[in-house]
């Protein structure tokens, strides 16, 4: 889960890592005064989760009301790379000399948290990561002991940060380590940190990613999250009903159980030169309501031609599974879009019996099943 | 032969009282594991389905002699629960099955593994089965079969899949050892394969790995330098985009490109491991190289 700017640095502020004076605004009026309050120039930022808002148009520099007022009456509303912009952060520009990057996430390899520092911050820092490797400094921090004071120092000095600023920008570090600790965070970064011509240190940007697993004890983020929830109609459905669901371009609904074996499903769909619309998994032990409402959210995606369900029941049942679909296509006059079934694994024998034949074609391979839910897609586009 | 799990082994099931638990436990009784005890703190003295439940792991260790543990406990205290397994004497294998438990507290987990030789697998995972022996978990045992494949994968359903294609065609495990889908996790591909390795009786290893980190790639150069024993492989995932976390919280190709299928499949076939389009074409793999 990931928190929008304004509630990442609003958690950063809490926590004692400068950041500029900011306002957020849902109205072009509101982001006016908010300008005036804080004096030009001032910073208009899009509040979405999108990479590179900056050269999408959703970031401006303004310098007087007029400006301002064109640049909020552009960004609010606008869509940007299909997220639709509701509301902008107000923020007070600040003139630097230098921008760092700075940040803690989880590295999966060593099963240990890593604090980075570099001096090329400012622009996208997996791009360095990928081009100029030597220029992050890592430290890696044992769980059991915490970010110790000297690790910060070894890690902000490593990176080649100037001595004047080199306490400052570790006492950062340490409050984002500290952040990431007490909040459950999987990614806690400030990219840029300014430096300003007389040594000031401030988080021009805020990232914090929350560990999902997590927000069942971090209450605050949870109801930020919220908040932060954005995606498409769809996609606070399938929230709603507790799916792992993904949105893909493709025509051919994809309904399965577990996610190997969903991606697997999504892939032989590619694979047999079909395109898949989503990514759906029940999860397991799926109770026949459940996939009903399965096959309730993939009909509502305008996109879907075809359906295919593919269950290898474990500890899902394959007659749980029939009387769901059942359930599902008998209260149609007419199936909206021709369904695949393949049942194997627990019960599945007694599942084939149950699926109503009328209703929905039965496939008894995975490869089959595919290849039958690619071909019904293909036959609605031509 | 096999690996983790025989004959000898004796399970305690932390969480017997919860109602996966005790449905489980039943099963695995019916497959014919010795699950020997139960712990549950506060319940020490019941019974469910036969078994005696004790308060605490080290007591159900030390009266019945267990030597595996298997935990069903929720997310919030599964962490708590592989400590007390790590920490308990007697026992050297502990499997998680429990989705969902935050990632830091793995991290601390994972900090403790490395001091001691006990094996964890999971969490987030389906378990372990020697078919025909035991099973540690929650895989469905009638669709396993007794042979000399040994298997190993980050998902549950899909290793069904894959063991349905190899029964189906009279290939039988060895031992299946679900890993788990979550970003860190105690056994991993690489201790797996090792295992594998020293098996006399896996001929073949058959690896299902996906999206997301980097475990698969140094799984492929771990095969390429240290294995006699041949492996066949299957990536899920390939139509994955950047960005997008596929159900399991370790399925997720990230943003700078790192954890893509492609990636992984390159990795294993450069290291002499033949990779299949399908399930089925795994099936074909293990046949041509046993």
């Amino acid at each position: 889960m990931r928190l929008h700017e304004y509630q990442a640095k609003q958690v950063f502020a809490d926590a004692g890592v400068p950041t500029p004076a900011s306002q957020l605004a849902e109205t072009v009026d509101e982001a006016v005064d908010a300008a005036e309050d804080i004096g030009y120039p001032v910073a208009i930022k899009a509040q979405v989760h999108v990479g590179g808002r900056g050269k999408a148009g959703g970031i401006k520099l303004v310098e007087s009301k007029e400006e301002a007022r064109e640049a909020a009456d552009a960004i609010l509303g606008m869509d940007l790379k299909g997220y639709h912009v509701s509301k902008v952060l107000v923020e007070e520009a600040v003139d630097f000399v230098n921008e760092l990057y700075v940040g803690v996430t989880m590295d999966r390899g060593e099963g240990k948290p890593v604090a980075m520092v570099s001096t090329k911050g400012g622009v996208n820092i997996e791009e360095v990561a990928e081009e100029d490797p030597d220029a992050i400094a890592r430290e890696h921090i044992d769980p059991a002991f915490g970010m110790h004071p000297y690790q910060a120092r070894k890690v902000v000095y490593e990176a080649g940060v100037d001595r004047d600023v080199a306490n400052d920008v570790a006492s950062v570090l340490t409050t984002l380590y500290q952040l990431w600790d007490d909040r459950d965070g999987s990614d806690v970064e400030v990219n840029p940190l300014m430096i300003t011509s007389d040594d000031e240190v401030i988080a021009a940007d805020a990232v914090m990613n929350i560990d999902d697993d997590a927000l069942f004890r971090q209450p605050e983020l949870a109801e930020m999250s919220e908040e932060a929830a954005e995606g498409d109609e769809l996609e606070q459905k399938a929230d709603e009903y507790g799916f792992d669901y993904v949105r893909l371009s493709g025509n051919v609904g994809i309904i399965g159980n577990g996610a190997g074996l969903v991606m697997t499903t999504l892939d032989l769909v590619d694979y047999y030169g079909g395109e898949p619309a989503n990514f759906l998994d029940v999860g397991g032990g799926a109770k026949a309501d459940r996939i009903a409402n399965a096959l309730d959210m993939v009909f509502s995606d305008d996109n879907v031609d075809s359906v295919v369900f593919n269950i290898f029941g474990g500890i899902t049942r394959g007659d749980e599974v029939a009387q769901g679909i059942n359930q599902a296509l008998e209260q149609f006059d007419e199936i909206p879009k021709p369904v695949t079934v393949r049942l194997a694994g627990t019960n599945a024998e007694e599942g084939m019996e149950i699926l109503n034949e009328d209703l929905v074609t039965v496939e008894y391979t995975l490869e089959d099943a595919v290849q039958r839910a690619v071909e019904y897609a293909k036959e609605v586009q031509a | 032969m096999s690996v983790l799990v025989d004959e000898d082994t004796r399970v305690v099931v932390q969480g017997i009282t919860g109602g996966e638990g005790k449905f489980h436990t039943e099963q695995m009784l019916e497959y014919g594991t010795n699950v020997v005890a139960g712990a549950v703190p506060g319940r020490g003295g019941q019974e469910v389905a036969g078994v005696p439940v004790y308060d605490t792991v080290q007591q159900a260790a030390r009266e019945e002699d267990a030597n595996a543990s298997v935990v069903f406990v929720p997310p919030a205290f599964a962490a708590d629960a592989c400590f007390e397994a790590m920490d308990a004497k007697g026992l050297d294998l502990v499997v998680a099955i429990t989705e969902g438990v935050p990632t830091q507290d793995m991290a601390r987990v994972y900090r403790k593994l490395q001091e001691t030789d006990t094996y964890l697998v999971g969490p987030n995972c389906p378990g372990l089965i020697t078919p025909g022996v035991a099973k540690l978990g929650i895989l469905p045992g009638n669709i396993f079969s007794s042979g000399n494949v040994g298997l190993v994968s980050r998902s549950g359903t899909l290793t069904y899949q894959v063991v349905d294609n190899l029964t189906e065609r009279g290939l039988g495990q060895s031992t299946a050892i679900g890993i788990g889908g979550d970003p860190i996790i105690g056994t991993d591909f690489i201790d797996a394969l090792e295992l594998f390795e020293n098996d006399p009786d896996t001929h073949a290893v058959a690896m299902c790995g996906e999206i997301g980190g980097e475990d698969e790639e140094e799984a492929a150069r771990y095969i390429g330098e240290h294995m006699d024993t041949p492996v066949a492989g299957f990536i899920a995932g390939r139509t994955a985009p950047p960005g997008k976390r596929m159900g399991h919280a370790g399925a997720i190709v990230s943003g700078s490109g790192t954890g893509t299928a492609e990636s992984k499949i390159s990795a294993l076939e450069d290291n002499g491991v033949p990779v299949g389009d399908t399930p089925e074409e795994v099936a074909d793999h293990i046949e041509d190289l046993l």
